[in-house]
């Protein structure tokens, strides 16, 4: 069986850490940075582990749309 | 297989729709409004009606989707959308006109615009963004207010004896005789922003179609006003507004 391998990349000026994606992630892998703001002082979403499913569910429930979403299978 | 071999241009699965452009959205963090936005731009661009869309945004939070949208807008005075809709409609009849209002717009200071343009049956979709509050000048209590609500000011909560009871704007356009699709829906999780996804696109092609007027009530959360975080803010949506605006087709004419 092919497995899925997907990728986040969030625009992270944009994003404004209000948390959305993190609580959307099937797989919990999207976290707010902890020690990191952006230009205008938000903790941005980053995907912290490799597990992604590249369902795409933070990147349609995000408001500003920070969230580009990468697919592939191997 | 690193990160990089999955970042690549003929993997990508989803993106910021081309017609939202670059400007920072001015709405707080968390708030529906920018899922709305996602929604009306994405639609517009499966239908290919870029160069023919017109959104009108009367006074409210939305009241810059023009810096936003990359389509022609018009602004209008407080709640008085959905008379500017009809004048641009029949100007242009092969315009897909919309309009884009809160519940103190819609329901408080332009009811008589909403309820007769609904009731004319002009061929133009209304988006209705209710969240029960008037967000923009600092949560005041709106006609929306569910019961017992605490807001700026009601400040014990909403006392029917004093303040009446909330009305429901939705309920009211489904039982005109103008309205073709009426529908409330909400953009809290994955599936119900697909839901309200097909309900815009079915009312824009409603609209297009010459049926009637559309009216897509989308069911928000102000979490600034409401004083609460973003998800917290879904939460008590969920819990409390749910129960008093059931989501749902009102009214579809075939």
């Amino acid at each position: 069986m092919a497995t899925i391998k997907g990728a986040i990349v969030v625009d992270t000026e944009r994003c404004k850490g209000c948390g959305l994606c993190v609580v959307a992630c099937p797989v919990k892998i999207i976290s707010l940075a902890q020690k990191e703001v952006n230009k205008k002082g938000y903790p941005f979403a980053m995907q912290t582990e490799d597990k992604c499913i590249g369902c795409a569910s933070c990147a349609i429930v995000c408001p500003d749309g920070c969230i580009s979403v990468y697919k592939t299978k191997i | 297989m690193t990160r990089e071999d999955i970042i690549k241009p003929e993997n990508l699965v989803y993106k910021k729709p081309t017609l939202l452009n670059d400007n920072t959205m001015h709405y707080c963090p968390g708030c529906s409004h920018g899922v709305v936005h996602k929604l009306i731009a994405e639609v517009i661009e499966e239908m290919g009606m870029e160069e023919k869309a017109v959104g009108v945004s009367p006074v409210g939070c939305a009241v810059f989707m023009y810096n936003y949208l990359d389509i022609d807008c018009q602004e209008a005075a407080h709640g008085r959308a959905p008379a500017v809709a009809t004048a641009i409609k029949r100007l242009w009849p092969d315009r897909l006109v919309f309009t884009y209002q809160g519940d103190g717009d819609l329901a408080c200071i332009g009811t008589a615009e909403t309820i007769h343009a609904l009731n004319r049956g002009e061929n133009i979709t209304i988006i209705f963004i209710n969240n029960a509050i008037y967000g923009m000048t600092g949560g005041q209590m709106a006609p929306t207010t569910l019961v017992g609500m605490k807001t700026a000011t009601c400040p014990y909560g909403r006392d029917v004896k004093i303040h009446g009871y909330p009305l429901h704007m939705t309920e009211i356009a489904a039982t005109l005789e103008g309205t073709a699709y009426v529908t409330r829906q909400s953009v809290e999780t994955v599936a119900a922003i697909r839901k309200a996804k097909k309900a815009i696109r079915k009312a824009f092609e409603n609209s297009m179609a010459g049926k009637g007027s559309n009216l897509v009530e989308i069911v928000s959360t102000c979490n600034s006003g409401w004083k609460m975080s973003p998800v917290a803010a879904n939460k008590w949506m969920e819990e409390h507004m749910f129960p008093y605006y059931p989501l749902g087709d009102l009214k579809d004419k075939e």
